[in-house]
C-alpha cells in the first residue's frame, strides 16, 4: 500500500481512529500502546463502529478512552473486564472486542475472571499493560512485581512475581505473546496477529511506569527492557488478501495460518529457534527466562485449531442482539402446549 | 422427645369427627430417599381431585440422611398457607418419629412402619404398617425397592383419607412422562399397600377427602420454573449463573425451556446463550457486558451471591445498563439457613451496591406473577436502563403451587430507548446522558451501531451528559437528579400494588411475595374475631402514589414480611417518614413460610397492647 494514501481501505484517516487526549503520565508505555494501536486498526482497515474497547480500573484502563472515539468503550470494574467482555461478544458475536488491563487488574483481584476467560476461548484481544506497580494509588507492589525489589514506599517485595504468559497458558490459552512498549514495531505485528486470532488472545505487553516504578534495578523499566529484550521471532503479519512472496529458506521461518486466513511469518533468529505452537517449548521457554531472569518477547504459543467460545455455544448464526421479536417470544401456541401438560 | 404426656384417650366425640377436605399432612423422611416423588404423587393426586393443596417441603442443607418434611395441606375453602399443625403423620424417620409424634394433635393419625419401637399415644390414631412385608409381596425386583418404598405410604394414605387410585395413576403418569414401566412397578406397590390397609385397618378414619371441583384448568408447578417461562417468553437472549440453592432450579428450568422453545427450527440452534459462570461476580458482570450491548439479559442467585454482585448493581444504576437478577432468597444472613425461606434481602436489595444507588425491585406472590415478571423485568430493565431485581423465594421458587395458567404476554418486546443509524443520521448529534423527554431516561446506541455517532464511553465513574469524564459539581449534581428523575418515573410503570378494602376496616395491613395466602387466610380468622382490614399487596419497589394513599387514611398499618428487622416497613418509613409512626411491623422469621394462626396472633398481640 502507498504510504502516500491517506485513506485506508474503507475511507477512513488515520485521525477517524484517534481517541480523546491521554492523561496518563508523559512518556507513560501506555500512551505507547494506545498509539499502536490506532495504527494497527486504521493499517487493517478495521471497522471502528465494529469494535468494543473494554477495560477495568486502573492506569492501563484508562486509555481506552485514549484511542478509536468511534468505537463503544466500557471501563467496567477492577479485575472484571473478561465477564464483561464474555457477554457482549456472546450476545453479539460480530463484534471485535479488544480489552486493556494492567498486572494488579489481571494478576491480582482479576486473576480467577483472566483465567476463566482464557479457558473459554473468549474472542477478544486482551492487553495487559503490565509495569509491576499500583500507580493510581501511588506505588504499592502488584502481582507481576520482582522479588526482591524495593520501592520507597512499599519496602521490599518478599513475594515472587505471577507471570501472566504461564497463567494464560496453564489455564489452556490459544494466543500467548509477551513484549515491550518500547519495541513500537512488534506491538503492532503482535496486535494485527492477535486481532485475527479466532480467541482471547492474550499480549502481555511491558510497559513502563515513569513515575513508580521506571528505575534501572526494575525489571518493567525502559532502561532494563531495552537490555535486556530478546526478540523471539521477526514477525510479518500478511493479510489474507495479501499473496505469499517471502522466500525462506526451510527451517528458518515458521508460518501460522490464523483462522481468518491471514499468515504469521515467524523469522526465527539464530539464539532463540522458539517454536511457538509447541506448548510445552513455550512453558520451557518461559519457565526458563523466569529462573534466569531473561526478557524474550514475542509470540510465545499459538494453537488455532482451539475454537472460540462462541462457536462452541451451540448459538444461532445471527448475532443474538440483532434477532426480531418474534424469534424471541415464543408464539401462544408454545404456552398453551406448556400449560397443557401442567394441569 | 418433649415433656408433655399424652395420656387422655381418644375422646369418644373425637371417634365420631370425621373432617373432609380440611386438614395437613406432614411425611417426615430422611433426606436422600426419594420421597419427593412420592410426596409430589400424594399432592398431584389430591389436586387432580379438585381440591385445593398446597405442598412445602421442608429440607436441609444435605445430600443424604438428615430429616426432611413434607407438608400437604387440603382445604375446601382454597386457602394455601401452610399450617402450624399437621393432623396427619407419616413417620418414615426413625431419628425424629418421637419428636413427629408429639406434634400431633389429640385424635390425630400416624401412620409408621411396623418393626419400630415407638412409644405409643393414647389419644392419637396409631397405624402400624408392614413396609418391609409389603415390599417384599409387591411384584419389584429386589434391586429396585429402595425406589420404590416410599409408594407404600402414599397407598396406604390412599386407603386411609380416600385418595381415588385412579388419580394417583395419572399422577404417577404425569411424573413418569411416558415412562409406563416406571409409572406401573410404583403404583403396583401403591395397590399392594392400599389393599393390605382397607383390609387392616379400621374402615371409618376423622381424616378423609372428597372429590370437588375447584382445581378446574388449573395448573401446578414451582415458582422457579414459572420465573424461567416467564424469561422465555421476554426474550431472555443471555442467561450467566453460579449455582445456588435454592436459584439453581431456576436455570436448571430455563435450559430445558430453551431446548424446547428456543431452538430455531432449521438450524437447532438456540437463541439464548446460558453460561455458567466461575463465580457470582462475573455472572452478573456477563449479564453486564451483554445488557450493555443490546442482549436482554438475567442471572438468578440467592442471598451470598446477590452480596457478590453488589459492586455491579452499582455500575448498572450509575453506568445505566439493563440487567435483571434474580434472588431467591433464603434465610440469612451469612449462609444462614440456605434450605428455608426468608424475605430477608429486600433492604439490600433496594440499595444494592456502595453510594446512593436504589433499584426497581419486583415482588412476586405466586405462579402468575412469576411468569409475568419473568418477561416484565428484562421490559423494565430495557426501559430503564438499569438493574432489576425480582425478589421471589425458597418457598415461591421450590414449592409446588397451584395455580390459574399463564396469561400469555400482552405487550409487544420493550426494548426501551435506542437509537439506530438511521436516528442518528436523522437528528445529527447524540449525547447519551442526556435527559430529551423529560422523564430522566436518556437514549441509548449499542455497540455496532454502524454511524459516526454513535460510540459513546460508558464508565463507573463521573460523567457529563455526553458521558464525558467529569469531576465537576455541577454535572454530579445534575446527573444525581436525572437518576432520582428516572426512578420518580418508574414509580409509576412498576406494577401497582394490588389493594383490598372491606366496609368497616380500621386498619391497614401491608404485605408481600409469599406471606400473602396468611394474609387471605388471617383476614378470614380475624373477621370472626370482629377485625377487620383493608389490604395493600405490594408488587414491586419503589412504591407509588397509591401507596402513600393508603398509608395515609388508615391509623395504623400493620407490615407482614418473613425477616426479623421489618426491613419493607423500614422503607415504607423512609419513603414516607410523615407517617412513619403508623407504619407498623409484624415481622416474623423463623425459616418457614408464614401461616394464618401466627399473622394473627402477632396482630391481635400488637392490637390489643
Amino acid at each position: 500500500m502507498a504510504s502516500s494514501v491517506r485513506e485506508n481501505e474503507i475511507g477512513l484517516e488515520r485521525g477517524d481512529y484517534a481517541g480523546r487526549p491521554t492523561t496518563l503520565c508523559k512518556g507513560c508505555g501506555h500512551n505507547s500502546i494506545s498509539n499502536q494501536i490506532i495504527s494497527v486498526a486504521y493499517d487493517m482497515s478495521i471497522d471502528p463502529t465494529r469494535v468494543i474497547k473494554l477495560s477495568g480500573i486502573g492506569c492501563s484502563s484508562k486509555s481506552p478512552a485514549y484511542f478509536m472515539s468511534r468505537s463503544h468503550g466500557f471501563n467496567a470494574l477492577h479485575g472484571r473486564m473478561p465477564a464483561v467482555a464474555t457477554g457482549a461478544t456472546t450476545v453479539n458475536k460480530d463484534l471485535i472486542a479488544i480489552g486493556v488491563s494492567g498486572d494488579g487488574d489481571t494478576g491480582s483481584i482479576g486473576l480467577g475472571q483472566f483465567k476463566h476467560m482464557v479457558r473459554r476461548n473468549i474472542p477478544v484481544v486482551y492487553i495487559v499493560e503490565n509495569n509491576g506497580v499500583y500507580a493510581l494509588t501511588k506505588g504499592q507492589f502488584s502481582a507481576t512485581a520482582d522479588q526482591g525489589q524495593q520501592l520507597k514506599y512499599a519496602g521490599v517485595n518478599e513475594l515472587p512475581p505471577i507471570d501472566i504468559c504461564l497463567e494464560a497458558i496453564a489455564a489452556e490459552a490459544s494466543f500467548v505473546a509477551r513484549s515491550f512498549a518500547g519495541d513500537p514495531g512488534q506491538v503492532r505485528e503482535l496486535l494485527k496477529a492477535a486481532l485475527s486470532h479466532r480467541g482471547t488472545a492474550v499480549i502481555d505487553i511491558i510497559s513502563p511506569c515513569v513515575t513508580f516504578n521506571n528505575h534501572e534495578t526494575s525489571t518493567k523499566s525502559y532502561p532494563w527492557g531495552k537490555q535486556h529484550q530478546e526478540v523471539l521471532q521477526d514477525i510479518t503479519y500478511i493479510p489474507y488478501a495479501d499473496p505469499i512472496m517471502v522466500d525462506y529458506s526451510a527451517g528458518a521461518v515458521i508460518v501460522v495460518e490464523m483462522h481468518d486466513r491471514s499468515h504469521l511469518w515467524l523469522q526465527k533468529i539464530e539464539a532463540s529457534r522458539h517454536d511457538p505452537t509447541n506448548k510445552i517449548a513455550s512453558l520451557n521457554l518461559l519457565e526458563e527466562s523466569r529462573e534466569k531472569n531473561l526478557f524474550p518477547t514475542g509470540l510465545i504459543y499459538v494453537d488455532e485449531n482451539r475454537p472460540a467460545f462462541n462457536e462452541v455455544s451451540h448459538l444461532v448464526d445471527e448475532p443474538l442482539v440483532s434477532l426480531p421479536d418474534e424469534k424471541l417470544r415464543p408464539p401462544r401456541e408454545a404456552l398453551d402446549q406448556v400449560i397443557a401438560k401442567l394441569s | 422427645m418433649s415433656d408433655t404426656q399424652h395420656t387422655e384417650k381418644i375422646s369418644s366425640e373425637d371417634e365420631q369427627r370425621t373432617i373432609i377436605n380440611d386438614f395437613q399432612i406432614v411425611i417426615a423422611t430422611v433426606n436422600g430417599t426419594g420421597s419427593q416423588t412420592a410426596n409430589t404423587i400424594l399432592l398431584r393426586s389430591l389436586f387432580r381431585m379438585g381440591i385445593p393443596v398446597c405442598g412445602k417441603n421442608i429440607f436441609p442443607s444435605n445430600i443424604q440422611g438428615l430429616p426432611t418434611w413434607f407438608t400437604v395441606r387440603v382445604s375446601k375453602d382454597g386457602y394455601i398457607a401452610r399450617k402450624e399443625t399437621s393432623e396427619v403423620l407419616v413417620a418414615m424417620n426413625q431419628v425424629t418419629i418421637g419428636e413427629d409424634i408429639d406434634t400431633l394433635p389429640a385424635g390425630g393419625v400416624c401412620i409408621y412402619p411396623a418393626d419400630w419401637k415407638v412409644t405409643e399415644r393414647a389419644d392419637i390414631h396409631m397405624y402400624p404398617v408392614p413396609v418391609k412385608e409389603l415390599l417384599k409381596s409387591a411384584d419389584v425386583p429386589s434391586n429396585l425397592r429402595d425406589y420404590v418404598s416410599n409408594m407404600v405410604y402414599v397407598g396406604t394414605l390412599a386407603a386411609l383419607i380416600e385418595i381415588e387410585l385412579v388419580e394417583i395413576e395419572e399422577a404417577l403418569k404425569f411424573h413418569f412422562s411416558g415412562k409406563t414401566k416406571a409409572a406401573e412397578m410404583n403404583m403396583t406397590v401403591v395397590r399392594a399397600a392400599y389393599d393390605w390397609a382397607m383390609d387392616h385397618l379400621p374402615a371409618i378414619n376423622p381424616y378423609r377427602v372428597e372429590r370437588l371441583d375447584l382445581t378446574k384448568n388449573m395448573i401446578m408447578l414451582d415458582g422457579n420454573s414459572a420465573g424461567a417461562l416467564g424469561a422465555i417468553f421476554g426474550g431472555v437472549t443471555l442467561v450467566a449463573w453460579y449455582p445456588i440453592t435454592p436459584s439453581t432450579t431456576l436455570v436448571d428450568a430455563l435450559r430445558e425451556y430453551v431446548q424446547e422453545m428456543r431452538l430455531d427450527p432449521e438450524t437447532g440452534k438456540s437463541t439464548c446463550a446460558v453460561v455458567q459462570a466461575e463465580d457470582e461476580l462475573a455472572a452478573i458482570g456477563m449479564v453486564i457486558g451483554a445488557g450493555w450491548a443490546g442482549g436482554r439479559a438475567m442471572t438468578a442467585t440467592s442471598g451470598p451471591g446477590m452480596s457478590l454482585m453488589s459492586e455491579f448493581a452499582g455500575l448498572s444504576y450509575f453506568a445505566e445498563i439493563p440487567a435483571v437478577i434474580w434472588n431467591v432468597q433464603r434465610v440469612g444472613p451469612s449462609t444462614g439457613m440456605p434450605t428455608r425461606t426468608s424475605q430477608g434481602d429486600v433492604l439490600s436489595a433496594y440499595f444494592l451496591g456502595h453510594g446512593d444507588s436504589k433499584h426497581i425491585v419486583l415482588l412476586p406472590n405466586n405462579l402468575n406473577e412469576a411468569f409475568e415478571f419473568g418477561w416484565r423485568a428484562l421490559d423494565l430493565a430495557d426501559r430503564f436502563q438499569t438493574l432489576v431485581l425480582v425478589l421471589s423465594d425458597l418457598d415461591l421458587g421450590m414449592n409446588p403451587w397451584m395455580s390459574e395458567p399463564f396469561k400469555y404476554p400482552d405487550e409487544p418486546i420493550d426494548r426501551g430507548k435506542v437509537f439506530t443509524a438511521k436516528d442518528l443520521e436523522r437528528l445529527g448529534t447524540f449525547s447519551r446522558y442526556k435527559d430529551v423527554d423529560g422523564d430522566g431516561i436518556a437514549y441509548r446506541t449499542l455497540p455496532g451501531t454502524k454511524h459516526p455517532l454513535a460510540a459513546y464511553f460508558t464508565r463507573g465513574t463521573s460523567h457529563d451528559e455526553h458521558a464525558i469524564y467529569s469531576e465537576r459539581p455541577e454535572h454530579w449534581v445534575a446527573n444525581t437528579e436525572r437518576l432520582n428523575r428516572k426512578f420518580d418515573t418508574a414509580r409509576s410503570k412498576v406494577p401497582a400494588p394490588v389493594i383490598n378494602e372491606v366496609d368497616g376496616a380500621q386498619i391497614g395491613v401491608i404485605a408481600y411475595g409469599t406471606t400473602h395466602p396468611a394474609v387471605v387466610e388471617g383476614r378470614d380468622l380475624l373477621r370472626r374475631k370482629a377485625v377487620k382490614f383493608d389490604y395493600l399487596r405490594l408488587r414491586a419497589l419503589p412504591p407509588g402514589e397509591d401507596v402513600r394513599k393508603f398509608i395515609e387514611k388508615h391509623p395504623r398499618c400493620y407490615v407482614f414480611e418473613n425477616n426479623s428487622d421489618g426491613q419493607m416497613a423500614k422503607i415504607l418509613q423512609t419513603e414516607y417518614p410523615e407517617y412513619a409512626s403508623k407504619i407498623v411491623s409484624l415481622a416474623h422469621l423463623d425459616g418457614l413460610p408464614l401461616t394464618a394462626e401466627r399473622l394473627v396472633t402477632l396482630l391481635l398481640q400488637k392490637e390489643n397492647a
